[in-house]
């Protein structure tokens, strides 16, 4: 996948990172994500994400479940291989809807947890690229996607300006590529720690 | 919140057509009383009391449904339906008011000996059925009145208990301590609440009130089936009250992400009342054994064919694919509309659990059963508003009611 070049900013507060992402995009520039510790309510709305089309997914890999368990198991009991189970009709519906049931979970359980790491682009062995480590604590990261124009200069004064206290220019392979961290590119760098 | 109306006040309008509603039923109510109450024929008798029975027991329960609405949401810690709060507390007023209707028919039902509604009424044939000899402890005169009694009293005393501490909420701001001391307060009170409620209707009163029309015939799944479709009634009349009142301009606090909360909630009792209903059908028609089959038989094929299925398709498949989406549970329209089908639902889900039991060969559904819920909805629309009228419309100083304004889903 290509590389690509980002501009990312480090914001320690949410209260100061919704006016950011809201100005950043009235300024025209394309904010690749926003990495979060914890899920912020109403991030995607400022963000202008649309909504997610995963439970419509859902929605069609749990009727794909019903439909599977009802036509298999209706197939084999009435024309495979019809048995007389305590002089119950062969066509037993009743009996039938916990399996029906247990196959619409199983389908859109797992159709989701695929759907959802194909959309992040995740699988075992992908590796990913870590913008800041601090995301996953108590950093709330902004990624700038750069076009050929950008002057990246501009852009880390402007998220300065609006409060970003760690700004770097970052060139990360987006999507899918396999492989594993390599020595040198340790995600948490072993840095000179300071006693408090 | 200067802009803010906190004062709901009963228009002229709602006042006149719950006195209408409540003078339609009691034409129903005077006419089947004498023509069917005081009738000498049994079968009349039955239909009437029975009429009676069903649409106070289901007010009733539904009613207080809302006061475990309350006790639950505290007992959760729940910020989210503050903002709403008195409405639930409103619809709960009415338990001592339906409560003493319903008490009112229980016991004309136990004093007047009717055995042909409580078949265990009469000691001549308990005497000789084994069945009804190994229930007599629970199934008794003297039981059935305390234990109505104290259900009834005590429901009415903890929803006033709690209504009453949370006055305090309309005063002035308070300091963190009384704020805490004020929650531990909610919560041992809705915690006494909910202890009883499962005692109750978690447990005794369904089979005592309706399961007992039936004396051979029993299932565990009963009451929490009954609770089921109360409270999936009780969700759906809080959404009916909570959307008249935002049309009328009131709850500026209460907004669509509340909305999608009650409406989540009336779409996952929708459903939880279907799997009640699945376990307790499916055993029974797995097993196939007489005495089980016995409750099923003339509903299932019998005259309540059409009901019993109508039930299933109200109840379980219309909530389930239209308020499936989030649309549609942001949306006040389509909430208020579904709201109204499914207390109908559970309405006749009651009917014909009372009725099915009583008129085996024939279905009475007819203007007397809508004559009836025109009296009960019409004393709900008349007692709740004014209830609601009575006190400040939001709790200002709620400790948790931030919580709710900033609520988002």
């Amino acid at each position: 996948m290509a590389k690509k070049k980002f501009v990312v900013g480090c914001f320690e507060d949410e209260a100061v990172l919704f006016p950011a992402v809201k100005k950043v995009r009235a300024a025209g520039y394309k904010i690749h994500d926003v990495y979060t510790p914890f899920a912020v309510h109403g991030l995607d709305h400022a963000m202008g994400l649309r909504e997610t089309s995963l439970h419509t997914a859902g929605f069609i890999y749990g009727i794909t479940g019903t439909t599977t368990a009802l036509s298999t198991i209706s197939w084999i009991f009435t024309k495979d291989w019809p048995l007389n189970i305590g002089g119950k009709p062969h066509f037993a519906l009743p009996a039938w809807i916990p399996i029906m049931f247990e196959l619409t979970v199983l389908f859109a359980a797992v159709g989701m947890v695929l759907t959802f790491c194909y959309l992040c682009q995740l699988a075992p062995g992908v590796k990913k690229h870590h913008f800041h480590a601090r995301a996953t604590d108590d950093l709330f990261v902004m990624a700038i996607e750069c076009t050929d124009t950008t002057n990246t200069d501009d852009l880390q004064a402007f998220l300065q300006s609006n409060g970003a206290i760690e700004l770097s220019v970052q060139v990360a392979e987006e999507g899918w590529w396999f492989g594993r961290y390599d020595n040198e590119d340790v995600p948490f760098q072993n840095k000179e720690i300071v006693a408090a | 919140m200067a802009s803010i109306k906190m004062q709901f006040e009963v228009p002229a309008k709602m006042k006149t057509w719950s006195l209408a509603l409540i003078a339609v039923g009691l034409v129903a109510l005077v006419t089947g009383l004498v023509t069917k109450g005081f009738s000498a024929d049994e079968h009349e008798q039955t239909q009437f009391w029975g009429t009676l029975m069903y649409n106070s027991i289901f007010w009733t329960l539904v009613c207080n449904a809302a006061m475990f609405f309350i006790g639950v949401t505290t007992m959760a810690m729940g910020g989210f339906q503050q903002s709403f709060r008195r409405v639930p507390e409103a619809i709960s007023t009415m338990v001592p008011i339906f409560g003493a209707i319903t008490f009112a028919v229980l016991m004309y039902v136990i004093f007047g000996h009717k055995h042909h509604i409580y078949h265990w009424l009469d000691t001549e044939a308990v005497a000789n059925d084994p069945i009804l000899k190994g229930k007599v402890g629970f199934l008794n005169p003297v039981f059935f009145v305390i234990w109505t009694t104290l259900t009834i009293g005590l429901w009415s005393l903890f929803g006033w208990r709690i209504r009453k501490l949370n006055e305090q909420a309309d005063g002035e701001p308070m300091t963190a301590e009384e704020g805490a001391t004020f929650i531990y307060k909610n919560t041992v009170r809705a915690a006494t609440f909910l202890v009883w409620f499962g005692l109750t209707v978690g447990s005794t009163i369904p089979w005592l009130w309706m399961m007992s029309i039936d004396p051979h015939w029993y299932s565990t799944m009963y009451s929490w089936y009954t609770f089921a479709s109360s409270f999936v009634s009780g969700m759906s009349l809080i959404a009916l009250w909570v959307i008249y009142l935002k049309n009328k301009g009131y709850l500026e606090l209460t907004t669509q992400e509340h909305l999608h909360d009650i409406g989540k909630f009336m779409f996952a009792f929708s459903v939880f009342w279907t799997y009640l209903w699945f376990s307790q059908y499916m055993l029974i028609w797995y097993a196939n054994i007489p005495e089980e089959t016995v409750y099923f038989k003339h509903r299932v094929q019998g005259p309540y064919k059409g009901i019993f299925f109508l039930n299933l398709i109200i109840n379980f498949l219309c909530p389930l694919i239209i308020l499936m989406k989030r649309s549609a549970k942001r949306n006040y329209t389509l909430v208020a509309f579904m709201a109204v089908l499914i207390l109908f639902g559970h309405w006749i889900d009651f009917y014909q659990m009372v009725m099915g039991s009583l008129s085996k060969e024939h279905v009475t559904l007819g203007w007397l059963d809508f004559g009836i819920l025109s009296l009960f909805v019409g004393l709900m629309i008349f007692f709740v508003s004014r209830a609601l009228a009575s006190k400040p419309l939001i709790p200002k100083s709620h400790p948790f009611l931030k919580e709710s304004i900033i609520h988002q889903v």
